[in-house]
């Protein structure tokens, strides 16, 4: 498990690790992601991409980025799991796909898309997974509001005589 | 001047005949949606067995069904579904609103969720309960029935009478979704009109 | 009878498409059982493509996630894989005690094991049943609908609610096994085989099942773990991960159990994994039962992480005081400002939650892992070169559950 951290660190700079509860985390930065996690896969050994989702840290204590990737990843021969993520600022919101690496990918970025709006480059077949194609709003941002802001409830009443 | 009549004869009004009819041969939809569906399958497995109370046809076309059971909760892009569905049942028929999703929007009180379906179409009854036990949905059905015998006739008027288009609950002062909203939302350009269409790929 | 997979021929620059034509299926449909929708390509009877279109019961769980405390967002998992939610409350509470550092006790790790898979056999009775349905046995589905109501009333003996239990609490869980739980587990851990073979004769020989389900919806070994596959769909193409085996959580490393595991990836082998395993489970079941230690089932309340029970809250000042402060804003759990995954092999594969705790006693985020979400992500690559009829066994065999698939 170090060795593939410290193989990461060699190879892309400015990567940071981190370990709670016995999980590993790595921090890489945006223009490596793709390289690392191309990496990971190839040599680490990490063939089982189990999540990817994303965080938004709008009202997140000290978070100096409002978006973080969290690509969670085991291997299935030793057991072993990652946890890889990559911050994106508000600026710009796209990042490579890894639907190239791992073809379980594709759903999951699809979901990232339609609830935060982070662009997934390269993906192929970027649109809406949940919410209908003419909703406009990303629903898990935190600046959006539980109750929705009336979409719900925008559609035709079907009384009994039109029916 | 007295009639006598034999003991296997019954003097009855049409109209209760036409009634008791409908009553006892309910062809329920099952719109089972979530959790609440589950518990519908339960009501038609054999320990429940909906089947005494003469409305186990669970027919899955709508052209077939003068029952509509709302099994769970309905959210936004169901509900033109769910419209186009009731939409394409025929007269006379009947909603049950099965669990707390389908009647109120449950613990869901999220962007997505529809509160409650009878802001939508008119429901005759609701079942509480989250979800409601199998007991509950027959002693739904026993009271729907109750109420079909009660309101028929044999020309079956009623069905398309003015005295029947009130939607059930007074919403009409909810939010209303005002154009340019902003942001979020379905923007100025969405349409409030029939159902849209479900046919094709998107 | 195999049906050999369609060279998918290719539509986007093909003039003469007239021979396809487009089916639209769901989203209320019997087969879909609750509400999804494929559009379908179909030349003839063949399908050439199918396009999931997902979200028609999208709740907004994560959202609501992050407006309910650690132990109030049980309620709503409930309603997640609803046809197993134990396994969902077991999942949510091992993710919050994995990021408050909890230990919970013995007692309790093997009371949840034993809920855990009387969950999996009840998840994998209505799967079955349904693919049975699906394919012409009806029989199959009532006894299984049989036998889930025995399940039912165990569980409404245990924590008063048949079918949304919410049982579990951060530490511990709502109530304790009674003698009376123990005993109708007992009887139907000794009634239960006899159905489950009679379940078994229904289908094993019934050739009418056997033709429709074996060499239909093929998955790889390797297509399965690219594809992030796992439980019965992973383990049916022959990937031995079990999460019980493989990182042991509560109590699972103290029991003798096998992983039922198939090659060859139809949905024969997955119906096969799932009825092996609920026998697999029933081992478990036992040996938990027999050896479930005394002892309190709840965490101290000194340290002040579970909610005490009813008695020391009215009877106790101590208890009163624990109990208002855990359920005010900011009094109760010390939260780390960190984040956690935690997982469990839910009856339908790797179910985890990702969570970021800020300090407050509500999540920040609660990414669910969910396995139903993953799985019909696979079934266009499934269901190409197969016939329409084909359609209702794999899906029927993946175990879609609409509530988890949308969350």
């Amino acid at each position: 498990m170090s060795d593939i951290v410290s193989t990461l660190q060699q190879r892309f700079a400015g990567v940071t690790s981190s370990e709670f509860r016995g999980q590993t985390r790595v921090v890489v930065s945006k223009s490596d992601a793709f390289a690392a996690l191309q990496l990971l896969r190839a040599t680490g050994g990490f063939d089982l991409l189990v999540d990817i989702t994303c965080v938004d840290y709008l009202n997140y204590r000290d978070a100096p980025n409002r978006f973080g990737l969290v690509y969670l990843l085991a291997n299935t021969a030793t057991n072993e799991r990652l946890t890889l993520r990559v911050f994106l600022g508000e600026e710009d919101l796209t990042i490579p796909s890894v639907v190239s690496i791992w073809k379980g990918a594709d759903w999951l970025e699809r979901e990232v898309y339609d609830m935060f709006g982070v662009e997934l480059t390269n993906h192929g077949d970027l649109r809406r997974i949940l919410l209908p194609e003419e909703f406009t709003a990303h629903p898990l941002r935190k600046d959006y509001p539980m109750q929705g802001r009336g979409e719900r409830h925008n559609f035709p009443v079907l009384a009994r005589d039109r029916a | 001047m007295a009639v006598e009549l034999p003991e296997n004869v019954v003097v009855s009004k049409l109209d209760q005949l036409a009634s008791w009819c409908r009553k006892n041969s309910l062809w329920p939809m099952p719109f089972a949606t979530a959790c609440c569906g589950i518990e519908l399958m339960a009501t038609g497995a054999s320990k429940h067995d909906l089947a005494r109370f003469g409305a186990e046809v669970f027919r899955f076309s709508p052209r077939q069904c003068d029952l509509m059971i709302v099994a769970g909760r309905v959210v936004m892009k169901m509900l033109p579904v769910l419209q186009r569905i009731w939409s394409q049942m025929p007269e006379p028929k009947w909603c049950i609103s099965m669990g707390a999703c389908a009647s109120t929007g449950g613990v869901f009180d999220t962007y997505s969720v529809v509160q409650g379906i009878d802001r939508f179409i008119p429901v005759d009854m609701y079942v509480p309960g989250c979800p409601p036990r199998p007991e509950q949905l027959i002693q739904a059905i026993i009271d729907l029935q109750d109420k079909i015998q009660n309101e028929g006739t044999i020309t079956g008027e009623e069905f398309s009478a003015a005295s029947r288009q009130q939607p059930k609950r007074a919403l009409m002062e909810l939010p209303v979704i005002q154009s340019g909203l902003g942001t979020g939302g379905w923007g100025p350009g969405s349409q409030v009109g029939p159902a849209p269409a479900i046919g094709g790929p998107r | 009878m195999p049906l050999a997979l369609a060279e998918t021929r290719n539509l986007a620059h093909d003039e003469a498409q007239d021979f396809v034509w487009t089916l639209n299926f769901g989203p209320q449909h019997p087969a879909t059982h609750t509400t999804l929708r494929i559009v379908l390509k179909l030349d003839g009877e063949r399908v050439i493509d199918a396009m999931p279109d997902i979200g028609y019961l999208h709740s907004g769980f994560e959202k609501i996630g992050e407006h309910l405390d650690y132990n109030q967002y049980v309620t709503v998992t409930d309603r997640m894989n609803y046809i197993s939610p134990l396994a969902n409350n077991i999942a949510w509470h091992g993710a919050v005690e994995k990021l408050l550092g909890i230990d919970i006790t013995p007692r309790c790790k093997y009371a949840r094991v034993i809920l855990a898979e009387l969950a999996r056999i009840s998840d994998h009775l209505v799967c079955n049943g349904a693919m049975g349905l699906d394919t012409g046995a009806f029989t199959f589905f009532l006894y299984a609908f049989n036998q889930r109501e025995v399940l039912y009333d165990i569980f409404e003996t245990l924590c008063g609610a048949r079918f949304t239990n919410s049982y579990t609490r951060v530490g511990g869980a709502s109530h304790d096994f009674t003698p009376l739980v123990i005993e109708k587990i007992r009887a139907f851990l000794k009634n239960f085989p006899k159905t489950l073979d009679d379940m078994d004769r229904l289908l094993k020989r019934n050739r009418i099942f056997h033709d429709r389900t074996k060499g239909v919806g093929l998955l790889t070994r390797e297509e399965a773990t690219n594809r992030s596959c796992t439980g019965p769909v992973a383990r049916a193409s022959g990937v031995t991960r079990d999460l019980r085996k493989d990182e042991p959580y509560l109590a699972y490393a103290d029991f003798d159990f096998q992983v039922p595991c198939m090659k060859t990836g139809d949905c024969f082998a997955r119906y096969w994994v799932r009825m092996a395993e609920i026998r697999e489970s029933l081992k478990i079941v036992q040996q938990a039962l027999e050896n479930l230690p005394a002892g309190p089932i709840n965490v101290g309340i000194d340290e002040r992480t579970t909610l005490p029970d009813k008695r020391q809250v009215y009877q106790t000042i101590e208890g009163t005081i624990s109990h208002f402060e855990l359920t005010m804003a900011n009094r109760g759990f010390t939260v780390p400002v960190e984040e956690s995954y935690a997982a469990v092999e839910a009856p339908n594969g790797e179910l985890g939650f990702y969570l970021v705790g800020d300090g407050s006693d509500r999540a920040y985020r609660a990414r669910c892992r969910p396995p139903s979400f993953i799985h019909f992500a696979v079934f266009p690559h499934l269901i190409r070169g197969h016939t329409l009829s084909d359609v209702v066994a794999v899906l029927g065999s993946l175990n879609i559950i609409a509530a988890e698939l949308d969350r």
